[in-house]
């Protein structure tokens, strides 16, 4: 099972660290990072493997906010297949 | 891996533009609980119940979780209890009280099915039934009652709206104290489908399985800000394609869903109720979608026309995303559900004479609007007997939710809070139709019902 984990918001140094950081304690593997900055707005989004993860996705999502709290970034943890369900026919 | 603008336009859609699953409802047969002692008839009704739903709330939060989609609400609709009454007669509020206290123990926040039909003629149990809703409304909390008056096979049962027209101002009565919000949570219906999940109307169908589930979806701020993007000039046909698109992403999550919830609970899937539902949160109106289109102001000259566009496009993109479509589906106009149909009644523009002329095309029908408290019941029953036929004659559902707010004139705000909204007292005609429903009887089915 993957998990979709999209961060926007404002631009600051060390966003994808933090991000990976997290990932890396809870054992998600990162398979593809993708991120752009569009003015001063940064968007990422990260697919991870989550069959090995430690805990559940309510636990990453929590961290996730944990870590970017007070930074002006929202994250959201979904499953892949909501995108595959919304935009593939 | 996945295109990038696309994540972002869902994750923008949950985020910015109100997109939900609006319930995960859950329906139950109840007619395996009917028992001649109205005590084991409750006790049996109770046990299943919270057999069957007992892990409904939790597995729609883990959902919920797991794919990052708000799921508002968690529901159960039982077979209509006027039957369980026709077998054990007795107080029919005694069930009323048995399905509350069901609710409150598995956590649903609505139990639809303290119903009737009777759209051919009462028979054991309806009249009874009908006669205790302002008791059961007034007694419990999480109660949803129906009563179904007419269909484009039957025709309309004018004993039956009179008798409704009464009902609907004995609850207002009963629940003044609480600003009449009994009346919010009753509703009459013209051709009640049999799998609709979303309340007032909610009830578990003769023809359905034993136990299944039902998914509404919603979105309204989602195809508003869809058609903002598009721009003011684009034709008509591309608002049309644009609402179809949006509506198929809609839907997809909510059979998604579905799926998942039918899965985790090993109940079969009934259908997807592709439904624009708005709430009172500002952007998540369907009146500010009709202004996107292009009315100044919801209720104006065009309105009709562009729900009607709405309507269609709605289902046309919601049908291809679903194994099974069923319910309502369609666009909703709830008036104190809905911010922007709220800020139309206040500025004028919006008036119930245009509210019945919307039905004709909406999904659904005069629903959650404010009367003056004096209102007479020959009046409501004359505004039942209106929508019913607009139902009977297009084959469509249209349905009356009126509150006649005790105490409250025309002008003054009421508030019952969540998802019900509040809103303005709206003006109604007091010209009286009492010697037309008095008649009794019944309205012919219209030749349409001739079809085999």
């Amino acid at each position: 099972m993957r998990a979709v984990i999209t961060i926007v918001g404002k631009d600051a140094v060390g966003i994808l660290a933090k991000a990976s950081n997290v990932c890396a304690k809870h054992n998600a593997n990162i398979v593809d990072v993708t991120q752009t900055v569009m003015g001063d707005i940064f968007a990422m989004v990260m697919l991870a493997e989550i069959d090995k993860m430690e805990s559940s996705i309510d636990t990453l999502q929590d961290e996730l906010d944990g870590v970017l709290a007070g930074q002006g970034l929202v994250a959201h943890v979904m499953h892949e297949d909501i995108f595959n369900a919304m935009h593939r026919i | 891996m996945l295109n990038i603008k696309d994540i972002l336009e869902t994750v923008q859609m949950i985020q910015d533009e109100c997109l939900d699953v609006r319930t995960i409802t859950m329906g139950i047969s109840l007619v395996d609980c009917a028992d001649s002692d109205i005590g084991k008839s409750c006790g049996k009704v109770y046990d299943k119940i919270v057999r069957k739903a007992e892990k409904l709330v939790e597995t729609g939060e883990n959902i919920s979780r797991t794919y990052g989609i708000p799921i508002i609400n968690k529901r159960v609709a039982v077979t209509p209890i006027a039957f369980l009454a026709g077998v054990s007669g007795g107080n029919p509020a005694d069930y009323a009280r048995t399905l509350d206290r069901a609710a409150h123990a598995i956590g649903v926040n609505f139990i639809g099915g303290y119903s009737a039909l009777v759209q051919k003629g009462f028979s054991a149990g309806d009249e009874a039934l009908i006669r205790s809703i302002p008791e059961a409304l007034d007694e419990t909390e999480r109660i949803c009652s129906s009563v179904n008056l007419g269909s484009t096979k039957a025709g309309i049962n004018m004993d039956a709206v009179v008798l409704m027209g009464k009902i609907v101002k004995e609850t207002a009565r009963r629940t003044a104290d609480r600003q009449s919000i009994g009346c919010a949570k009753l509703v009459v219906l013209c051709n009640a489908p049999e799998d609709n999940p979303f309340m007032a109307g909610a009830f578990h169908g003769f023809g359905e399985p034993d136990c299944v589930i039902n998914v509404g979806v919603s979105g309204p701020g989602v195809v508003r800000a869809a058609l903002q993007r598009l721009g003011k000039d684009a034709p008509i046909q591309t608002v049309a394609d644009t609402v179809k698109k949006t509506a198929f992403k809609v839907t997809r999550m909510g059979q998604l869903v579905a799926g998942e919830a039918s899965k985790a609970l090993d109940v079969p899937f009934g259908i997807v109720d592709l439904s624009l539902a708005p709430t009172p949160a500002v952007g998540d109106s369907v009146a500010r979608i009709l202004e996107e289109m292009g009315v100044e102001t919801c209720g104006g000259p065009g309105t009709t026309a562009c729900l009607a566009l709405l309507n269609d496009a709605v289902k046309k993109g919601g049908v291809m995303a679903s194994g099974r479509v069923g319910g309502l589906s369609g666009a909703f106009i709830p008036v104190s559900e809905d911010e922007g149909m709220m800020a139309a009644v206040r500025s004028g523009a919006l008036c119930v004479e245009k509210l019945e002329a919307m039905t004709s095309v909406c999904s659904v029908g005069l629903d959650m609007i404010v009367l003056p408290g004096d209102t007479e019941a020959a009046v409501i029953s004359g505004i039942i007997a209106d929508e019913a036929a607009i139902g009977m004659v297009n084959q469509k559902t249209t349905a009356v939710r009126v509150i006649p707010a005790e105490g409250c004139k025309v002008g003054d705000e009421v508030n019952f809070g969540g998802l019900l909204g509040g809103g303005p007292v709206m003006p109604v005609s007091t010209v009286s139709p009492a010697a037309f429903v008095t008649r009794g009887g019944y309205i012919p089915a219209p030749m349409q019902s001739l079809k085999n």
